[in-house]
């Protein structure tokens, strides 16, 4: 198989704290993967050596079928990438930004001009394309970042947080804009600490800690790293808690503040069916029973707690 | 295009941002050359009373000054166009594009010039508009615009080399703290004959001083008895100076910038 992205080994050291530390990554074309990982754990930095920003101290990366380090020119033609400040010249307009990084990607300057049209259409900026960026609010700051990322059409694009500090809606505008490139083919690299943001728009996910990749699979692969589903109940009645923990058998755990019981749910519906049943018949008030499969924040916490 | 051409057409990229700001902005551009003509007079009218010049007035004597000082201001400028592009990520963007990598500093060192450029001019028409006048032919005249274009050109490098250091642009503080005694620890006001011993020998020597003294002399402006060696040699190390500042800095920035992939 080949990949639009691969590494092997990279490693970054800044005096005596390795930032990368041995990382390996492997993204096949087409798809959005997700580097997750807490702060510190070597996601910007990762993507900083992918798009030649930064050297390796060791270690190998190709991206677009070309080497990082070697035709670093090659790779940045190639590429599109939006940090995690939005990289715009606030003293201009969003169309003048959009003209200015297309003539340094070296378009004519009727193409650059044709193609910020095109952008700022697309990501619905074009009534205030004539408006400075200071005065843009966060999510469209963002979106015409996205935009500024895009000039070259790029086949791949690195999203460096793209939602940091957005509110709900500017983080639906983003994930909408991600989903519409990825329909139409390119290879996205996304680094969030947002684990809803990978679960939402990544194909496969990487864990990254400590420089290291710890866990790489689906979300759903990896949730299952955690265990299965469980069934949980809220009781109305917390003096009900050891009976209801009775009902659900041996693997029952209790949580007297959240008045929550939960137990594995090996066949899902049957044993939601059954609770249900035994509840009733037992005569125990609940103000919910549900499935509910592990969220990324638990193989999140579960895969990232270092023994420090 | 070549490799060449596209260095000039990406620097000019560059550098036309910064006119684009101007003529989307024009509020700073003019707040910041009014800047340099409320100084002007303010040390004209207000302090320039108590002063005597031999041989002139204290106004003809002041300009070359002024002129010199304001290049030297214009380092705060690059420092803070720099480090904002570098601490906002816009540097990065810049390196991630397919353009020259040359362009992100000589677009700067262009737009910085011109800025500086137009200063000089206001400056120039607020000087003849208060009395002062080029009394030594336009060739010298000329050439006293040269010298001080010289001058900023050399610390261009200085803004690059620190705004790449210093990844902040609130440090722009710090740096007017450290300019503005630089600025006036100089020839420029006043002579240094009129401070401390060791002040004055400081003041003397330093590069403004010679650029100041250089543009007098080459203006055919009025100033104190060159009895110092540095005075008497002023167009000299007017010369000499930002080659030397230029020499150190140039090749420091380009490493700073290098050093941005470390």
């Amino acid at each position: 198989m080949t990949y639009t992205i691969e590494a092997h080994g990279l490693v970054k050291r800044y005096g005596a704290r390795a930032a990368l530390d041995g990382f390996d990554l492997t993204v096949p074309a087409g798809t959005v993967h997700g580097l997750l990982g807490p702060n510190g754990a070597g996601k910007t930095t990762a993507v900083r050596v992918l798009t030649t920003l930064l050297r390796p101290d060791a270690g190998t990366a190709r991206v677009a079928g070309f080497d990082v380090v070697r035709d670093g020119g090659e790779v940045r033609r190639r590429i599109g990438l939006v940090g995690q400040h939005a990289a715009l010249d606030e003293a201009l307009s969003g169309r003048a930004n959009l003209e200015m990084f297309g003539r340094l990607s070296h378009l004519r300057p009727q193409a650059a001009a044709q193609r910020a049209r095109e952008l700022l259409d697309r990501f619905g900026l074009a009534d205030t394309g004539k408006k400075v960026v200071k005065a843009y609010s966060g999510g469209m700051r963002r979106r015409l970042d996205l935009a500024a990322g895009l000039i070259l059409s790029p086949p791949v694009l690195f999203l460096d947080e793209p939602t940091t500090g957005l509110d709900p809606r500017g983080r639906a505008e983003v994930w909408a804009a991600v989903r519409d490139l990825v329909s139409q083919g390119t290879t996205v690299l996304l680094t969030t600490q947002y684990l809803e943001e990978a679960d939402q728009l990544a194909h496969r996910i990487t864990v990254v800690n400590e420089g290291r990749q710890v866990a790489e699979g689906t979300p759903e692969e990896l949730k299952k790293t955690v265990g299965g589903d469980r069934v949980e109940i809220v009781l109305h009645d917390p003096a009900d808690l050891p009976a209801a923990a009775a009902l659900l058998g041996p693997d029952a755990e209790a949580d007297t503040d959240t008045r929550r019981v939960s137990a594995p749910a090996p066949d899902r519906m049957g044993t939601l069916t059954r609770v249900v049943q035994d509840l009733q018949a037992a005569g125990i008030a609940a103000d919910d029973v549900a499935i509910r499969r592990p969220t990324l924040d638990e193989v999140f916490l579960h895969l990232t707690r270092t023994a420090a | 295009m070549n490799r060449l051409t596209w260095a000039f057409a990406d620097g000019w990229t560059v550098t036309r941002r910064e006119v684009t700001h101007w003529t989307s902005n024009p509020g700073t551009l003019v707040a910041g050359l009014l800047f340099s003509v409320m100084i002007v007079l303010l040390f004209a009218y207000l302090l320039g009373g108590g002063i005597e010049v031999p041989g002139g007035d204290y106004r003809e004597f002041l300009m070359p000054g002024m002129f010199a000082l304001t290049m030297v201001f214009g380092l705060e400028g690059t420092f803070t166009a720099i480090s904002t592009d570098a601490s906002k990520g816009v540097t990065d963007r810049f390196r991630s594009l397919p353009m020259a990598s040359s362009a992100v500093v000589s677009g700067r060192a262009a737009a910085d010039m011109l800025t500086s450029a137009l200063s000089l001019a206001a400056l120039i028409i607020c000087g003849l508009a208060i009395g002062w006048s080029a009394d030594n032919g336009f060739g010298n005249a000329l050439a006293a615009v040269g010298l001080l274009l010289w001058l900023r050109f050399s610390l261009l490098w200085m803004g690059i080399w620190l705004g790449l250091k210093i990844h902040n642009p609130e440090a722009v503080m710090a740096i007017q703290i450290l300019v503005w005694p630089i600025g006036f620890l100089s020839s420029a006001i006043t002579s240094p004959e009129t401070m401390p011993g060791w002040l004055g020998v400081i003041a003397d020597w330093n590069p403004l001083s010679s650029t100041a003294a250089a543009a007098r002399e080459l203006f055919g402006n009025p100033g104190w008895a060159n009895d110092t060696w540095a005075a008497a040699h002023a167009v000299e190390l007017a010369l000499v100076w930002p080659l030397v500042i230029t020499a150190i800095f140039a090749p420091l920035s380009v490493r700073a910038y290098r050093n941005l992939s470390r």
